[in-house]
């Protein structure tokens, strides 16, 4: 009853637009070019490091296992405060779908605009290699692949590593 | 007296360690294992082999030190190092060691005595000066350092009369290291300038050379998981003092328990050592740091 009450007061106050009608749950961002480059990484050709990430199910564990050990790391949590976890998460899920040929297109922003005044040191980036490696191994996915997949990744250091 | 000194010290350590908070340093940055291992001269590396790594597990915004501990088991002769050193924002590694070239019964059969031990000391520099061997998967550029390594060995006698020209010295190398990440290898190359018998263990130049020579040092390596590396190094030597002095190998094991300790285990084939053939052994080093 209050709850509908308060949903009429609202509307009758004309309610806010949705600021990110394709992603409800997200906050908006500055609008920029969207394109695959912006995952700053040439995927895998054929499937086999899909299959090894054991598919979309295998990336989404992954990724959400990492975000969480993130935001638990004392070293690099104050990092991810006031962002928006739910878009990094599923940007995440996007680029490592995208890179490890998954076939995905990747909807984020490039590796140097994501990470522009976050103040990350080299501690930080290796830090969040450490909790990838950590959620790849519960995952069960070779060491070997594991390595093929950062090989990718490493280059960013270059883009999320500012000084 | 004493007392006061240690108070002196712990104050300067207490400044040292609140200066480095105002500057906000950070330890322990690195991924396990990419500030190598300890060599037997000291230098962060393999084992017989200087690598480009800086030691420690500092990255750029911190300072990383240990302490080492080496032994080298050979049929006619043992060798035991201990030394430690520092790296400075993953740029600059200072290093100390003093190493024990004990010969054991075999002093008695050279006639110098059983148990004649020559010591040496090793200090080393190195500055990684471009790339990274972990993060510019992208690219074929190792990194690189330059090194030198100043050598002191006593029993001056002894190596003079081993036709040694010298019982100091100072090695100069270039490094690079490149971490293969998609194939889970590691590689390194060095070129050392020297004039070291038995890198400086019996001396320096010789009745048969007293320039310097450049030799070379390959290392190459499994990574197995994230603690553990496994491989082999080649290091090439003079032959200053006409003794048949043999090139270095080794097959090695390395392992980091944590970012505190790592064990380095292996075989080692040292040749011939004045006179004595067949210098083949396990080779075992721990490092503790941070």
């Amino acid at each position: 009853m209050l709850t509908a009450l308060i949903m009429v007061a609202a509307l009758a106050a004309g309610a806010p637009e949705n600021p990110n009608p394709q992603h409800p749950a997200e906050e908006a961002v500055d609008p920029y070019v969207q394109a695959d480059a912006n995952a700053g990484a040439k995927p895998f050709e054929g499937d086999a490091m899909w299959k090894a990430f054991h598919g979309q199910a295998g990336v989404d564990r992954v990724v959400d296992e990492l975000v969480d050990l993130s935001l638990k790391d004392p070293r690099i949590k104050d990092i991810f405060e006031a962002h928006d976890m739910v878009r990094l998460r599923r940007t995440l899920k996007e680029q490592f779908c995208y890179i490890l040929g998954g076939g995905c297109t990747y909807s984020g922003r490039d590796m140097k605009s994501v990470h522009k005044d976050l103040g990350v040191q080299n501690t930080d980036f290796n830090a969040l290699v450490e909790h990838l490696q950590t959620a790849m191994d519960h995952e069960k996915i070779g060491f070997r692949d594991q390595n093929r997949f950062l090989a990718k990744l490493a280059p960013m250091q270059r883009q999320a590593v500012e000084r | 007296m004493r007392a006061r000194n240690l108070g002196l010290v712990a104050g300067a350590a207490l400044a040292f360690a609140s200066a480095a908070s105002a500057e906000e340093l950070r330890p322990l940055g690195k991924l396990l294992l990419t500030g190598g291992v300890t060599t037997i001269e000291g230098s962060g590396g393999g084992g017989l082999s200087s690598w480009a790594t800086i030691t420690g597990y500092e990255t750029r915004d911190g300072i990383g030190a240990n302490v080492h501990g080496t032994l080298v088991e050979l049929p006619d002769y043992q060798f035991r190092a201990y030394g430690a050193a520092v790296g400075f924002y993953d740029r600059i590694e200072l290093s100390y060691t003093r190493q024990a070239f004990d010969t054991q019964g075999t002093g008695a059969k050279l006639g110098l005595g059983k148990g004649f031990t020559f010591h040496q000391d090793v200090l080393g520099a190195k500055v990684r000066v471009l790339g990274d061997a972990i993060y510019n998967q992208d690219s074929w550029v190792p990194q690189v350092a330059v090194g030198l390594q100043y050598k002191n060995v006593d029993k001056a006698p002894v190596i003079a009369f081993l036709g040694g020209q010298d019982d100091s010295g100072v090695d100069y190398y270039v490094s690079a290291t490149k971490v293969l990440l998609a194939e889970s290898v590691v590689l390194n190359g060095t070129v050392r300038a020297t004039k070291a018998n038995q890198t400086g263990l019996l001396g320096f130049g010789g009745p048969g050379e007293n320039d310097y020579s450049l030799q070379f040092e390959g290392s190459a390596g499994v990574l197995l998981s994230k603690r553990l590396l496994v491989g082999g190094e080649y290091r090439t030597k003079p032959n200053n003092l006409g003794l048949k002095e043999d090139d270095w190998w080794d097959l090695f094991a390395a392992y980091a328990v944590n970012k505190n300790l790592s064990v380095t285990a292996g075989y080692a084939d040292l040749g011939t050592i004045a006179t004595f053939k067949g210098q083949r052994g396990l080779y075992l080093s721990l490092q503790a740091g941070f």
